[in-house]
């Protein structure tokens, strides 16, 4: 085999399903200090930022009815979108999962005779693995992200939406700078020490020389407007500029999901965006770019347009809501499980709430993994909340767990399910629990207000490990109003 | 709708008194009997006739939640037999009265049992959190309790973001005499319950738990307050096992006390 191009990423497979993970994640002390610390910064801006805009409530429910629109007439308005990118000079190319738009990438890379491209940082190509391909079929794909260089450089995986390298501080990142800069293009200073400017100054150097070279740029896309075929990328760093600028050639992956239709549609979502992801209020580079302008930017232009699960989501009345996502990533910020796990316990790059709902609907739940998903979340519903466009995240949870469940007892029945079928039988009339109750007061005479500690019983301990529990009662509520209310109405 | 200043009388100018059927809720009925004994002498005092309809048992939330809406089915019928014919509704907890306003509907629709759904959320349209029933139906904020302690509130979620009980409680709180009311930092974060959450991803239930028990020792409160009791028993559970010295105690407990029965 011939020696690796760019830097070789962690990998998603090796990780066991979410409890698993998240047991081991938690584990990690720095990462968790970490987490806090961001997700707490990043919460207080947005909704300082949310609550100066008079209309935020009009406009979330705006954003999720444009969303729902277009999933409404989906197929309407891609052909629209397929047939005013051609006009504007775009080449369309269809993909149905993530062989195809992997292939799709790589042979327009080797029709231009390209053994490099730059990328805009896209969560579809992490989605899709892109970067992996790409090496292998000898071509480097050099992220220009800030966050994604970390991860790229640092052999790791991305663990937010938004903010890919969020588990590290910036002393891992100086660390990460020095020993692997080097080896895939211009190093770090010497001496270079862990303060922000300098590890940005360090960063920007290096990726210059790439910029200057690449004669291939890869995005995604946030947003594609289906009447003019106009592709938006939102960012803050500037690289998608470069990118967008430099590079003779552009192809740009995107989600059949992430089209607006109308120039118009795009306010609601601007507003909510920026505001919703990185608690500004409006981030600082928005490109928009129809077609090919000669002498000016990329005057070869792809768009990808990839389904890869979208239209299993899409067909599912009670899940589908999830493809409303913008991908701003304040549901990860917000909840309360990935601010102790972080993003990798998720087992993809979709992690928290949205990588929860969307990652088993886009897979299915032929993957343990994924089955786990639904259940990675204790329904405390502080993500329905903040979401721009208003995603019933605990009703997809919910709803997901059903179908989860329906998976694994299909073929056999489970403990589990004898368990709930028996709480079944002893919810159907309060005789039933009443019954049940005969026992939980008898307990309560033997132990007698006790409080139980940790004991080794399977299932039981698992709450006793660090919590205890008071002993029921000798007497419930029923056979108190029996013994106190005799002779009243029931 | 009317609100009472504080220190008027607790009892709501009415002609008839309002009939009220508790739904005590499966978890209080056998692990903490004192919270609906509490509820039944809190809206007896406030001048309702309360019944206990025996049939009833559980929202069955822990079934729905696990995803097993079959095994949840018979509960939303139970449900809706035992309370049909009552105007008021009422059960001392956010989780279980949201999960039978929620979630009632869809589970009989998703056994295509339309009469069912029907009967379901009509019953379910009739249905109160303890604090939504005083505050938005008797018009009441202050129930004329007293509980000279110093005290700390934990929303809970599900009282929060799905019943959306608002800060009802609140007012209810702060109209209690010889309370001390202090702030719990980071008050709307969840506590790690989240039912079979808690077991199936215990490491996780256990961290969220530490902190919110964190916070509940750094208001210095003798009791903690909230108004779902498996919230209680989570955060309890820690509180107890770290020998903290505080207690929890139901919403509906404080709103009982008198000055007949201080602690
Ligand atoms: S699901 Fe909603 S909150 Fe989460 S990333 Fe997507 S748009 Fe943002």
């Amino acid at each position: 085999m011939t020696e690796r191009r760019t830097p070789e990423p962690g990998s998603w497979l090796g990780i066991p399903p979410f409890p698993k993970a998240a047991k081991s994640a938690l584990e990690n002390a720095e990462q968790r200090k970490n987490l806090r610390h961001a997700t707490g910064t990043i919460r207080a801006k947005r909704v300082a930022r949310a609550a100066e805009v008079p209309d935020w409530e009009e406009l979330r429910t705006a954003g999720a009815q444009i969303k729902d629109r277009v999933a409404r007439h989906l197929e309407h308005y891609l052909l629209q979108a397929e047939a005013a990118m051609t006009a504007a000079g775009i080449t369309v190319h269809w993909a149905r999962d993530a062989d195809d738009a992997n292939r799709i990438v790589t042979e327009i890379a080797q029709a231009k005779g390209v053994d490099e491209v730059v990328k805009i940082k896209s969560m579809v190509t992490q989605e899709i693995d892109l970067n992996e391909h790409l090496e292998a079929n000898g071509i480097a794909a050099w992220e220009t992200d800030l966050a994604e260089l970390i991860v790229q450089l640092g052999h790791d995986l991305p663990s937010h939406i938004l903010v890919p390298a969020i588990h590290r501080n910036r002393s891992e990142v100086r660390e990460i700078f020095t020993t692997e800069m080097g080896r895939y293009g211009t190093p770090a200073p010497e001496g270079i020490s862990d303060n922000p400017a300098e590890l940005t100054d360090a960063a920007r150097t290096h990726l210059r020389e790439k910029f200057l070279r690449a004669k291939m740029a890869v995005s995604g896309g946030n947003f594609i407007v289906a009447e003019t075929g106009t592709l938006v990328v939102v960012e803050s760093e500037g690289n998608g500029r470069m990118c967008l600028t430099l590079p003779e050639t552009m192809v740009s992956i995107v989600g059949i999901e992430k089209i607006v239709p109308t120039l118009q549609d795009l306010e609601v979502f601007l507003k909510l965006l920026p505001r919703s992801s990185t608690g500004e209020r409006m981030n600082p580079y928005t490109s928009f770019w129809t077609g090919v302008t000669p002498g000016d930017g990329p005057q070869d232009l792809h768009v990808v347009l990839l389904d890869n699960g979208r239209t299993n989501a899409l067909a599912d009345p009670h899940g589908r809501a999830a493809l409303r996502c913008i991908r701003c990533s304040a549901c990860l910020n917000i909840c309360p499980v990935y601010e102790r796990v972080g993003g990798h316990a998720y087992g993809s790059p979709y992690p928290g709430p949205i990588g929860a709902i969307l990652g088993p609907q886009l897979r299915g739940m032929d993957n343990p993994n994924d089955r786990a998903l639904p259940f990675a979340s204790t329904l405390c519903g502080a993500c329905n909340e903040v979401c721009p466009v208003r995603i019933p995240f605990t009703d997809i949870l919910v709803h997901l767990r059903h179908k989860a469940v329906e998976y694994k007892t299909a073929k056999h029945p489970t403990g589990e399910q004898a368990l709930m079928k028996g709480a079944g039988w002893l919810m159907a009339d309060g005789s039933h629990l009443e019954t049940a109750q005969q026992a939980s007061q008898l307990a309560g005479k033997v132990l007698r207000g006790k409080w139980l500690g940790p004991l080794p019983i399977p299932i039981a301990s698992r709450w006793l490990q660090a919590r205890d529990v008071e002993a029921p009662p000798a007497q419930t509520f029923r056979q108190w109003w029996k013994d106190n209310h005799e002779g009243d109405q029931q | 709708m009317t609100t009472e200043a504080p220190g008027t009388d607790a009892r709501p100018a009415r002609s008839a008194a309002p009939h009220v059927a508790l739904f005590a809720t499966c978890i209080t009925d056998t692990m903490k009997p004192s919270v609906p004994i509490a509820t039944v002498k809190l809206l007896e005092r406030l001048g309702c006739r309360v019944s206990f309809p025996m049939k009833q048992t559980c929202c069955g939330q822990i079934m729905t939640n696990t995803g097993y809406y079959k095994e949840a089915l018979p509960a939303v019928r139970n449900y809706a037999d035992t309370f049909g014919e009552y105007d008021y509704i009422v059960g001392p907890s956010g989780s279980c009265v949201g999960s039978v306003r929620e979630q009632h509907v869809m589970l009989a629709q998703d056994a295509g049992d339309e009469g069912l759904a029907t009967a379901a959320g009509a019953v379910a349209s009739r249905t109160y959190e303890l604090t939504e029933f005083i505050v938005d139906v008797l018009g009441v904020t202050d129930v004329g309790a007293y509980f000279p302690h110093r005290v700390t509130y934990h929303p809970t979620c599900h009282s929060m973001r799905i019943a959306k009980v608002g800060d009802r409680p609140l007012q209810l709180l702060r109209a209690v005499r010889g309370i001390d009311l202090v702030d719990l930092p980071k008050a709307e974060q969840c506590c790690g319950f989240g039912g079979t959450f808690s077991v199936k991803n215990s490491e996780v239930s256990v961290a969220m738990a530490s902190d919110k028990a964190r916070h509940v020792r750094s208001t210095d409160a003798e009791f903690l307050v909230a108004g779902d009791h498996a919230c209680l028993m989570n955060i309890g559970g820690v509180l107890h096992r770290q020998r903290a010295g505080i207690k929890t105690i139901h919403l509906a407990e404080i709103l009982a006390s008198t000055e007949e029965d201080q602690r």
